[in-house]
């Protein structure tokens, strides 16, 4: 360890992340294992003329930080699967309303009150599909403590550039594991905000949309006069149930996500140049997973990992490429098979593909994404 | 009351008409409210109006303030954030009873109970407008809803009582046939620092006084102006007299600290001592 090398663990990495990239309001409600976020930002926001406030609840806590990004601040909520399926209905509303807010799912093993302390990925689908209507989200997902800290830099800085809500979406694992890191400086790594109008705009339109198919808002109290609402709108803000006003939000709010692909589309290969078999894995999965192609290669097996990092929208094309050279995959994950689904969307029902699912509340062991490493190189 | 008060400047008259039928209270409210706001020097650039869903809760969008239609039940907690995060700015909140009282009920009690700078105004018409006509926590018992055909078996809040229980520092009630007295209620409230409610009794015509045979919208005000009784007098009658009264008046007047206030000293503490470590 070098001497800025801190010993810290992802919940206390995502704060320092947030912090980083300019978190000055944060409402929670406390749920393991995500509370250390809500704890540490309860001591550090009043130190820096931030706020912090614990809610009544998950639903109520959404919506104070939606209400306080509409004055312009940069905000974020942190719970885990009870609160977020609370929040599922004003999450559709920051997408509505394109307010920019940062949503933390630090996962753990569900349905209902499940094993509070238990690892799991159970929430994928749910973090994709979870609040009702039609929409694109961006969800990304750390691997490692060092990874936390800057994936929190990377969703404000997209929740800002897009006004959306993003979702970081953490499993225990990561969330409690310490690991040392040494954090960038100030500068070090970019951060944005969100534009804001000019002064005394004549015919300002709130939710027109620029070139890249976003609105530049302006804050609450900064002059300008508008209308926020969860129906569909016009570009005034204001109701409207005409077919083609419909139309044109819907889309629009799909596009800004789909065509900002390069903004967002994170992965990481390892070894996979000349690999045979490709697992693909991604958070805490992918510590075993990286380990078991390790044993792999160590056996002859020319075995290579494909982490996700961006988990939605989903990324299709590098899938593609990187699988389609290999024999087998071999998709790791703790639950029941979320991606696993979407790997056979992209790959087709003839593709070779070996789940490994787990969902007995430990960690998934090397051994078992080894086993099914081996039944592919032998199978196929 | 400022019978001259002119308060086009603060609607948006170009989206009228409003979504409202006629003879609804709902105006009514937004009058009195408009009114009391026009009487206080605040500039409407920092006024916040954060509505919910329902009928009511369209009075949001008609308002030229900065405006919030949210969630169903909502409004107090985005309201909330908004006051916190810019203390400056003046934040109402108007919503329906069933939004405040049921599927809000608990952000209501919290809100009164941290005491935050926002005045409420709950536009009471004792049923769910918006969905036509179902049973509300504010439906009296035994009234017609079309969730309960029979009669109500449910006993309503009293919302008064519930916000002083829970903390509110301003509590006060009015009545839609009663315009002026709501106004200078309202106009109190907004005054007020720290969490102000106002149960503004009102009237939906189409649901609740078709369903329980009230009659028209005027004669809807009669049944009011015949069943309203001031704290004053209330005060000295036995309970069962007052038991199916609207009684009207200031119910509470505390002075507690207000939490944004107290999250700026906590701020000035942070500063000067040993919030560090
Ligand atoms: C989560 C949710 N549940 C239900 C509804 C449907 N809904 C819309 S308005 C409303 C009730 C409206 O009644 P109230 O709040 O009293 O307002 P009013 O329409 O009478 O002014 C309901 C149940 C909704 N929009 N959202
Ligand atoms: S349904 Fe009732 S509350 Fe809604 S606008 Fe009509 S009269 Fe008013």
């Amino acid at each position: 360890m070098t001497e800025s090398t801190r010993l810290m663990q992802g919940n206390e990495a995502c704060v320092a992340g947030a912090l980083y990239a300019g978190l000055s309001f944060f409402a929670g409600y406390p749920i393991t294992p995500s509370t250390e976020i809500a704890e540490i930002l309860a001591k550090r926001l009043p130190q820096n003329g931030g706020k912090f406030i614990q809610m009544e609840d998950e639903i109520a806590s959404l919506a104070a930080c939606i209400g306080a990004s509409l004055t312009g601040a940069k905000v974020m909520t942190a719970t885990s699967g009870p609160g977020f399926s609370l929040m599922q209905e004003n999450l559709g509303y920051a997408i509505m309303t394109e307010t920019p807010c940062v949503i933390v799912n630090v996962q753990r093993m569900g349905p209902s009150t499940g094993a509070p302390t238990a690892p799991s990925q159970g929430d994928v689908m749910q973090a994709r599909y979870g609040t009702h209507g039609d929409h694109e989200i961006i969800v990304l997902t750390p691997s490692s403590v060092a990874e936390t800290f800057t994936l929190t830099v990377k969703a404000f800085n997209l929740a800002e550039l897009l006004r959306t809500p993003v979702i970081l979406l953490m499993d225990e694992i990561v969330g409690h594991m310490r690991e040392g890191v040494s954090l960038p400086g100030e500068g070090e790594l970019p951060v944005v905000t969100r534009l804001v109008p000019v002064k005394g705009m004549k015919d300002y339109l709130p939710y027109r949309a620029d070139k890249n198919g976003v609105p530049v808002v302006a804050p609450f109290g900064a002059g300008y006069r508008f209308h926020v609402t969860g129906l569909f709108h016009g570009e005034d803000g204001f109701p409207s149930n005409k077919p083609q006003d419909i139309e044109y939000l819907g889309m629009r709010l799909h596009k800004k996500i789909e065509n900002h692909k390069d903004h967002y589309s994170f992965f990481e290969e390892y070894l996979t140049e000349d690999a045979e078999i490709i697992v693909v894995a991604y958070g805490g999965t992918a510590r075993s997973a990286q380990a078991a192609v390790e044993s792999a290669r160590s056996q002859g097996i020319k075995a290579g990992l494909f982490r996700l990092i961006t988990l939605w929208p989903f990324p299709e094309s590098e899938i593609e490429r990187v699988c389609s050279q290999a024999r087998a995959v071999v998709s790791a994950e703790m639950n029941m098979g979320q991606i696993s689904r979407e790997l056979e969307r992209v790959l087709g029902k003839d593709a070779s593909l070996h789940k490994v699912t787990h969902i007995d509340g430990t960690l998934l062991p090397p051994q078992k994404i080894l086993l099914k490493i081996q039944e592919a190189a032998v199978n196929d | 009351m400022t019978k001259t008060a002119d308060i086009k400047p603060y609607l948006r008259l170009e989206r009228y008409p409003t979504i409202w039928c006629a003879g609804c209270g709902n105006g009514q409210v937004v009058g009195a409210f408009l009114r009391a706001i026009s009487t206080l020097d605040w500039d409407p650039k920092k006024v916040v109006v954060v509505s919910g869903i329902g009928c009511s809760s369209r009075a949001s969008g008609y308002l030229n303030f900065n405006t919030m239609h949210t969630t169903h039940g909502r409004p107090l907690p985005f309201a909330t954030g908004i006051k916190l995060a810019n203390p400056e700015l003046h934040v109402v909140v108007m919503a329906g009873d069933g939004d405040t009282t049921a599927i809000g009920g608990n952000h209501f009690i919290h809100a009164a109970r941290r005491n935050i700078g926002i005045t409420m105004i709950v536009f009471n018409n004792g049923t769910y407008g918006m969905t036509g006509g179902q049973c509300s926590p504010m439906t009296g018992h035994a009234c017609k809803a079309t969730t309960a055909p029979y009669g109500n078996l449910d006993t309503p809040f009293d919302i008064c009582k519930l916000a002083e229980a829970a903390g509110a520092t301003f509590v006060g009630r009015g009545i839609t046939y009663a315009p002026v007295k709501l106004e200078s209620l309202i106009t109190e409230a907004l005054k007020h620092k720290g969490f102000s409610v106002i149960d503004a009794v009102t009237q939906c015509p189409t649901y609740y006084g078709r369903l329980n045979k009230m009659g028209s919208p005027a004669d809807m005000l009669t049944w009011q102006k015949e069943h309203v009784i001031s704290l004053e007098k209330a005060a000295s009658l036995p309970k069962h007299v007052i038991q199916d009264k609207i009684v009207t008046g200031v119910f509470v007047k505390d002075l507690r600290p207000e939490y944004t206030t107290l999250y700026r000293r906590l701020h000035e503490q942070c500063g000067e001592d040993d919030c560090h470590d």
